[in-house]
């Protein structure tokens, strides 16, 4: 059996069946982290004990034990260091949060261990998960395993690239903005956020919490089903977990597009976007329709004050959000020779400006001043408005078509340091993918090709809220015309 | 327009130190950005019910039940500094 | 309309040397939920140090909150009972602040849609009431303990997250009287709602109250000053004193009055600066993500419209009507919730109620130090003083006989008819067995017997102790009488 080839499902019964070891399992993927991860720094910590506890399960294996219902038996994963890992270090690629060991674990991952999963390790993130590129984590630049001079995208760099080189069986991202999807698309692997209330929140760090969702980053289509079977469902620990039925996602996926109609947005068309990228999409496009899909052209006018909208929500969420670390209870707290003689302001500022990375304090202030009084209405509750009427637009949309694609991305991974001093340009890398979190819809990234200079190019699927089946459905008779996601990558 | 004052202002609120050399490349980044983002001030927003979450559900409570699962111990393994069971930090009279 | 408010009549202002004080009075008050506001940490007040802690309570990351249904409970019935509207939907929000004693850096609130709006209580003053409005009332959560040892803080975190319900009034109080006889009655609601245990001393209740002066004639309100968690009725009377005095001291002298909030000092009987409004905090409220927004239907509010129990003024007014109590007893027995619940018990008992409230307010009040708390652990039973009652009614014991009853009640913890029995204290009430006493009594008494057929009819009363001496005070002073009368006529 190849591992790098075989599905969760195929690895699963491997292990039930004991043609492969739990044991043997995990050592195959903690040695090629140690072989590789110190190029592409996906990891920024490392579960060394994960053998142990592969060998615990191994004792454990038997009928009782490794039911059908565990779907992830022995698996070993990668999960971003955005969620809370119980006895674990969890800094969200923060310096203030260096040290910081929960003492417990995020639902995702809970769910994870409920059903057999095993931890590598915790992988890098842009600081906070605020970056396209990887590049404002604390810990270093993750590099794209297929150019190794470009990013591997934002936020959940570290988990696509970790999924791309083969150093998980399936990792866990987080999506505020598009940090799943645009990733995943600069590494060939697929990613998806489901809607907003889908996965429970509890345990991951928040970042903005109206649009903050975890979801799967993966080999196939299939596998991402799964990965949202496992880590679904309402959770009592989080308000805004929603108390849909999860359905079984990954059962019969369908093979053609006949009845479907997919939705393509007349705004995103634009010539800023690279030709390469827009070529990937046709050909997408053109093979749905030879799966039997309709393509009919919709209007979403709103989509395109989506970025304003975004980083005004997800900053002034975030100022709040992130005024906990204050070094009081736990994180970084500035060296004070005499504390006794601090004064608190000093105290707090000190921590918190040494703490903090350039590109988490520039959001910070921007929600500071977009909730601070005299400026509250004109941008916080002006962009929840528009974020309203963008949500009805889409809503409007879902009427008459049952999935929407487009591109994913507006070029391939950017090379490292090209954009990290022009925060707007970053800002705007988002366009396709922001809107799915303001709506709270699904989104998913499919890989679909690769560039004249082998950069992989996805595309993107959007649904209704709760339409998940609906978009895996589609995401998987699409896959089956493209041979992209079976591109292995080679580490030299 | 962020300028100085303005930036100086957030930072306090904020609880972040900015030198001088910040505080200028800060207030022309947020101005660059604002200046971008002022696009939907002219959008029609009259009656509009301002959305602060994607999830249209009704509240979900929680029975008063006890369960206190935590030692104060584990609470302040992580504290950068305590006197005993407390978290320490400086006079704040 | 309740009799209350039929006597409703216009308190008027007094007047601080030529200056009218306009009072306004934020409650916080502790609801007396299990568990917090947000997770499910207890909340008892005497642990040990950061034990009722999870990780929520502590700020940690990614942590959540989800709503306790009896703050919600807790909230409408206060609302209702302070005649509030209460919202259908209703929002928490954030409220942004560092300070050690906050651990997310906002304290989770109620700003813009509170649950309790546009309400009113009425007060009682010197026989006149006064109706007060009820701005708003709100749920929040409670910050943790700073503990300020020299040379640093030290935090606790046990109390971060208990429940409170922040009860605003509008500017309608006029003197430090009326500020305190409202407070107590806001505090006398929450004990009759049995939301809250109303114990100053560890903080379940505590006030700030706004405070301005204005010159008689003068329409606009002054600068108003803010006083700070001041933890007992007198202090709210003894602060607002103060501050009136200082207040116009400083417009007299022609100095600006600084809107600040300032801190009483209980022992030197002075207000001090704590901020000034100069650098007031931007609070920077907004919805909280996390929560989404509490909606109440109507049935629910019926629901608990039903348990809703009787208020101090409705039961005051039913003592008065039904039972006939003098108005100085129906307030004295309502006036804590305990009192009131033993005094009907003891009522129901005996059917006596005026008896019932006679033994309340003197020999019970005496015997638990007028702490209504002591009620719960109380010795005699509202039955056991009902059953006194009933014996002295019937006749079965006099009621000389039945305070020394009651004494030992308290001694020996046993009913009032086991210990009569024991002692043999019943009345004696057989006619043939008193004359044998009657006619011994005035057979050694001869002289007097003369004297009194002479006219002297003033030794009947000697006559009368002579007998209950010889009988231990047992025999029945009516037929005692009776018989004196016939043997001396």
């Amino acid at each position: 059996m190849e591992i790098e080839k075989a599905s969760l499902k195929e690895l699963s019964s491997a292990i039930k069946t004991k043609k492969i070891s739990c044991f043997e399992l995990a050592n195959i993927f903690l040695k090629r982290i140690h072989e590789v991860n110190s190029i592409l720094n996906a990891y920024i910590h490392v579960n060394e004990d994960v053998l142990n506890q592969a060998k615990q399960l191994d004792q454990n294996n038997n009928e009782k034990t490794n039911s059908k219902e565990r779907l992830l038996f022995g698996i070993p994963l990668g999960i971003k260091d955005m969620l809370c890992t119980k006895g674990i270090p969890t800094t969200a690629a923060s310096k203030i949060l260096q040290n910081f060991i929960p003492p417990y674990d995020a639902t995702v991952v809970k769910k994870i261990k409920d059903h057999g999963g095993l931890l590598l390790g915790k992988l890098n993130l842009d600081e906070f998960a605020m970056g396209s590129s990887n590049e404002t984590s604390y810990f270093g630049v993750c590099k794209n395993p297929w150019d190794l001079t470009r990013v591997a995208g934002g936020s959940s760099g570290g988990s696509a690239a970790a999924q791309a080189a083969h150093l998980a069986a399936a990792t866990i991202g987080t999506d505020t903005g598009g940090s799943i999807r645009q990733p995943a698309g600069f590494c060939n692997v697929v990613g998806l956020k489901p809607t907003y209330g889908r996965v429970s929140r509890f345990g991951i760090v928040a970042y903005a919490s109206s649009l903050d969702q975890a979801g799967p980053m993966t080999n196939s289509v299939e596998d991402a089903a799964v990965m949202l079977e496992v880590i679904s469902g309402q959770d009592p620990l989080d308000s805004t977990s929603s108390e849909k039925p999860v359905e079984k996602f990954s059962d019969n996926l369908a093979r053609d597009l006949k009845g479907i109609k997919i939705g393509i947005i007349k705004e995103f068309h634009s010539d800023k976007i690279d030709p390469e990228v827009t070529k990937t999409f046709n050909l997408a496009l053109e093979n749905a329709k030879k799966l039997g899909a309709e393509i009919i052209e919709i209007s979403i006018p709103m989509i395109e004050h989506s970025i304003p909208i975004y980083y005004l929500i997800a900053s002034s969420e975030a100022s709040s959000n992130l005024a906990r670390y204050d070094g009081v209870k736990y994180g970084y707290r500035s060296e004070f020779k005499d504390l006794s003689s601090i004064d608190l302001d000093k105290f707090y500022s000190q921590t918190r400006s040494e703490g903090f990375g350039d590109e988490v304090k520039r959001r910070i202030m921007l929600g500071t001043y977009c909730l601070s009084s005299g400026y509250f209405d004109a941008y916080y509750k002006k962009a929840c408005q528009v974020r309203r009427l963008l949500k009805n637009q889409f809503d409007e949309q879902f009427k008459s078509c049952d999935v929407i694609l487009s591109p994913v991305t507006t070029s391939p991974a950017f090379k490292i340091g090209e954009r990290i001093d022009d925060p707007l340009t970053m800002y705007l890398n988002d366009i396709f993918t922001v809107a799915t979190n303001l709506a709270g819809l699904p989104g998913m990234s499919l890989p679909y090709g690769f560039s004249k200079n082998n950069l992989p190019i996805g595309v993107q699927l959007m649904a209704a809220p709760f339409q998940e089946k609906k978009m895996l459905d589609v995401a998987n008779a699409l896959e089956m015309t493209t041979n992209a996601s079976k591109q292995m990558v080679t580490l030299s | 327009m962020i300028d100085k004052k303005i930036i100086n202002n957030i930072a306090k609120l904020s609880r972040i130190e900015l030198d001088e050399v910040h505080a200028v490349q800060y207030a022309k980044d947020l101005s660059r950005v604002l200046e971008y983002f002022n696009q939907i001030s002219n959008i029609n927003t009259n009656h509009i019910e301002p959305m602060t979450t994607p999830l249209d559900q009704e509240k979900v409570l929680r029975k008063d039940v006890v369960n206190n699962i935590y030692t104060p111990e584990e609470m302040l393994a992580n504290a950068p500094a305590k006197a005993g069971n407390l978290f320490k930090v400086p006079p704040v009279v | 309309m309740t009799d209350i408010q039929a006597q409703s009549q216009t308190i008027q202002a007094p007047i601080y040397r030529g200056f009218l004080a306009t009072i306004g009075i934020e409650i916080h008050v502790q609801l007396n939920t299990l568990s917090k506001i947000f997770c499910s940490d207890a909340t008892t007040f005497n642990s040990g140090d950061n034990e009722n802690v999870s990780p929520l309570t502590a700020g940690m990351p990614g942590t959540l909150p989800v709503l306790n249904e009896k703050v919600v409970e807790y909230s409408v019935k206060t609302g209702m009972a302070l005649n509030c509207e209460i919202r259908k939907k209703s929002i928490f929000a954030r409220k942004n602040y560092f300070y050690p004693d906050l651990p997310k850096g906002y304290q989770i609130s109620q700003y813009e849609e509170p649950i309790c709006e546009h309400g009113y209580i009425y007060i009682k003053l010197d026989d006149k009431v006064k109706k007060i409005s009820i701005t708003r009332a709100h749920m929040e959560e409670d910050a943790g303990k700073s503990n300020h040892s020299g040379e640093f803080t030290l935090l606790n975190y046990n109390r971060a997250g208990i429940p409170l319900l922040e009860i605003v009034s509008g500017p309608d109080m006029s003197s430090p009287k009326e500020a305190a006889e409202y407070a107590k009655t806001i505090r006398q609601i929450v004990r009759y709602l049995n939301v809250c245990d109303g114990n100053l001393e560890e903080g379940s209740l505590r006030c700030d109250c706004n405070v301005s002066v204005r010159k008689v004639g003068q329409e606009k309100l002054g600068t108003k000053v803010e006083l700070k968690n001041i933890n007992s009725f007198r202090f709210v009377e003894k602060a607002i004193e103060y501050e009136i005095e200082r207040q116009i001291d400083l417009v007299e002298r022609n100095e600006k009055i600084v809107q600040e909030t300032r801190l009483y000092d209980p022992d030197k009987n002075r207000t001090f600066s704590m901020r000034t409004k100069e650098d007031a905090q931007d609070y920077r409220y907004f919805p909280d993500p996390d929560l989404l927004p509490v909606i109440i239907s109507e049935s629910y509010i019926e629901a608990i419209r039903k348990t809703l129990p009787e208020l101090p003024t409705q039961r005051m007014s039913r003592l008065q009507a039904d039972h006939k109590l003098p108005e100085y007893d129906a307030a004295v027995l309502t006036a804590e919730k305990e009192i009131a619940d033993y005094y009907d018990e003891v009522a129901k008992f005996c059917g006596n109620y005026k008896a019932a409230s006679n033994w309340i307010m003197t020999d019970v009040m005496r015997e638990i130090n007028s702490d209504p708390s002591k009620l719960s652990g109380f010795i005699i039973t509202p039955a056991m003083l009902g059953e006194l009652i009933k014996m002295i009614d019937s006749q079965q014991i006099s009621g000389k006989i039945a305070k020394q009853v009651f004494a030992e009640m308290l001694l020996l913890k046993k009913s009032p008819s086991e210990i009569v029995k024991e002692k043999g204290l019943t009345q004696i009430t057989d006619t043939g067995a008193l004359e044998k006493v009657v006619d011994e009594v005035l057979a050694a008494n001869q002289n007097s017997v003369e004297e009194y057929k002479k006219g002297k009819t003033k030794l009947l009363g000697f006559f009368v102790g002579a007998i209950m001496k010889a009988t231990k005070g047992q025999a029945n002073p009516d037929l005692v009488n009776e018989l004196l009368k016939r043997k001396l006529s």
